[in-house]
């Protein structure tokens, strides 16, 4: 039963989908409830092989569930999936030795250095001693950790945690890595140079990356398909530029010196919305070069001056205000959670 | 791939990784040591006068230096209980920290993290009952054991260690903090003063009495006592024999069952 009748319509399937590449992962009625309190609810999930593909959604909308159940930490309340090819119920050692997974709280050995780390990742792996040797010294490099290959890892910073936990999931050299908000609590520097990885991860290796994100930007930079989940629901699916074109929130914004300009200018955009308190106009539309030079071309021909432009692009909170009608932020009570009746109230 | 030779391998990974951990950070075995070592001199050299004139040392023997002879196998079987402490606080570390989740998505035997553990204990607990040995001897313990005694002895002892690891193991697993992991074990330590350890049974009230007669540990004071002093052993042997396989099997299977349901959680 769908209670929300905006998921159906926006949970369309895109005819970029690949049917060539087989399926790394692929989800039908996953779902996860802990007695009457539903985490996940039914999802299904398509993800070639050697691509990225994104989970995105607020804290709380179940994707470290779906990343646990997929990496056979947890078990599927009902639904199957495969991954690697194999059941993950059934052959869950086939599925684990075709993954890496590095979640969202460093899994690392804090009473062993780095270098100990991934030398104990290559134990577990079985892989004889100077291949082990090899892997974690190339991995220390890549990774940029050479210096600190000694240091107790109890003394590195949040983003030398991050390198070093996804770099012990590579020690067994995955097909699919699954990263659980990759970037969540990093500092920016830190976020890019992580990024770098992963893309690297995907161009160099070929690996399948499943990622969970609460950034639209970051599923921008990424993903080849991003799905929105919310409420343990996928509520949309596509590619950044699909989804992003489906957003209403993204405007071009002009300030003007003066009333006069603003009613001049106004006139001549016929969807515009003036403010005349803060001067301002607002143009519904895409930040690309071409609608902004239209918008200025038209200001030049009718010999308008603006102060200010800026370029409004979408942003979760505005994919969530579109596919959920409600802020991302917004406050849920536990009533609203439970109650089908006041879900209903909501998804209006 | 959990096929055996994985398993002893997997196993064996995990008891370097234990033992790199004990001897990186000493603080846990050095307080495992101290700990009996303190309660012995302090037995010894404050009350070992007169507890050895209290409790009647046969052949006159003189009041302190009887009684650490009396004394002796009761600390070391303290010091066998007190590495449960530590075994229980690094179960539940690893278990509450990421790194658990980890080996979980990793093709690994499943009980290799809990056997390296426990080993890991019985070989520390071991080295600190040697050290525990040496100071008694050191401080006038005098047994009169053959080898063939003193390889019982610590054969029994290693039993004995070998369970309550595999029941620590199983309180560090149900344990949600690392707080509550370091008190669940402490009856166990204490379990030696409400035996035969430090005074005999005889001289206490009935109640306390009836349950140190009949506790684990005064069966297995009395035959260590008995093996490495010459005192009589009796049907105490296998009495402690019996304690230390049951108390195994017990730990083991509560571990097992532990993990698995903390696998579900």
């Amino acid at each position: 039963m769908d209670l929300t009748p905006h998921a159906a319509s926006a949970a369309t399937t895109s005819p970029l989908r690949t049917p060539t590449r087989p399926a790394a992962i692929s989800a039908v009625g996953l779902a996860k409830s802990y007695g009457d309190k539903v985490v996940l609810d039914g999802i299904d999930l398509t993800i070639p092989e050697g691509t990225v593909f994104a989970l995105l959604g607020p804290n709380g909308a179940g994707k470290t569930t779906t990343v646990q159940i997929l990496s056979t930490l947890l078990s599927a309340s009902a639904g199957q999936a495969r991954v690697a090819g194999h059941d993950i119920t059934r052959e869950p050692d086939a599925v684990r030795t075709a993954i890496g997974v590095t979640g969202q709280f460093a899994a690392l050995d804090n009473l062993l250095n780095a270098r100990e780390n991934l030398l104990l990742m290559a134990d577990l792996h079985h892989l004889d001693r100077r291949e082990g040797r090899r892997r974690a010294t190339e991995l220390l490099r890549r990774f940029d950790l050479t210096e600190a290959a000694t240091k107790p890892v109890a003394t590195f910073s949040g983003g030398m945690r991050r390198k070093l936990d996804l770099a012990m999931t590579l020690v067994g050299d995955p097909r699919i890595i699954f990263l659980d908000e990759p970037t969540t609590g990093l500092d920016p520097r830190s976020r890019r140079t992580m990024w770098e990885i992963i893309r690297s991860l995907v161009a160099d290796d070929g690996v399948t990356i499943f990622l969970t994100t609460q950034y639209l930007d970051e599923a921008d930079q990424l993903a080849d398909r991003i799905a929105v989940l919310d409420r343990g629901k996928l509520v949309a699916e596509g590619t950044a530029d699909e989804l992003k074109r489906r957003m209403p929130g993204g405007h071009i914004r002009l300030r003007f010196a003066g009333l006069d300009d603003l009613e001049s200018a106004a006139a001549l955009f016929g969807a515009a919305t003036p403010d005349r308190d803060a001067l301002s106009l607002q143009i519904p539309g895409d930040g690309r070069i071409p609608t902004v030079r239209a918008v200025l071309d038209a200001l030049d021909t009718a010999s308008l001056q603006a102060e200010s432009l800026t370029v409004h692009t979408p942003d979760l909170d505005d994919v969530f205000l579109a596919l959920t009608g409600r802020p991302q932020h917004e406050e849920r009570s536990p009533q609203a959670r439970r109650s089908p009746d006041s879900r209903m109230e909501n998804a209006r | 791939m959990s096929t055996p030779s994985y398993a002893l391998r997997d196993s064996m990974t995990m008891l370097r990784r234990n033992l790199k951990h004990a001897r990186r950070y000493p603080s846990m075995t050095i307080s495992i040591v101290a700990m009996p070592i303190l309660m012995m001199l302090l037995f010894v050299y404050v009350l070992g006068g007169a507890l050895g004139n209290g409790i009647g040392l046969p052949n006159g023997a003189d009041d302190r230096s009887g009684y650490i002879n009396y004394l002796a196998p009761g600390i070391i079987l303290m010091a066998a209980t007190s590495g449960a402490v530590a075994t229980a606080v690094s179960v539940c570390t690893d278990m509450t920290e990421g790194i658990i989740n980890r080996f979980r998505t990793m093709p690994i035997s499943r009980g290799s993290v809990l056997t390296g553990h426990v080993v890991g204990s019985v070989v520390q607990t071991m080295v600190s009952l040697t050290l525990v040995i040496a100071v008694a001897l050191a401080i006038g313990f005098r047994p009169h054991a053959t080898p063939l005694d003193w390889i019982a002895a610590i054969g029994l002892l290693a039993l004995l260690t070998f369970a309550l690891t595999w029941l620590a193991a199983a309180m560090g697993l149900v344990a949600r903090t690392v707080e509550s992991a370091s008190n669940a074990p402490m009856p166990l330590t204490f379990l030696p003063f409400l035996g035969s350890a430090f005074v005999p049974p005889e001289s206490m009230p009935a109640g306390i009495r009836w349950f140190a007669e009949y506790q684990p540990f005064t069966p297995i004071n009395e035959t260590v006592r008995g093996l490495l002093t010459g005192t009589p052993i009796g049907n105490s042997g296998l009495a402690a024999l019996a304690w230390c396989v049951g108390l195994a099997l017990a730990g083991y299977g509560w571990a097992r069952i532990a993990l698995r349901r903390h696998a579900k959680r």
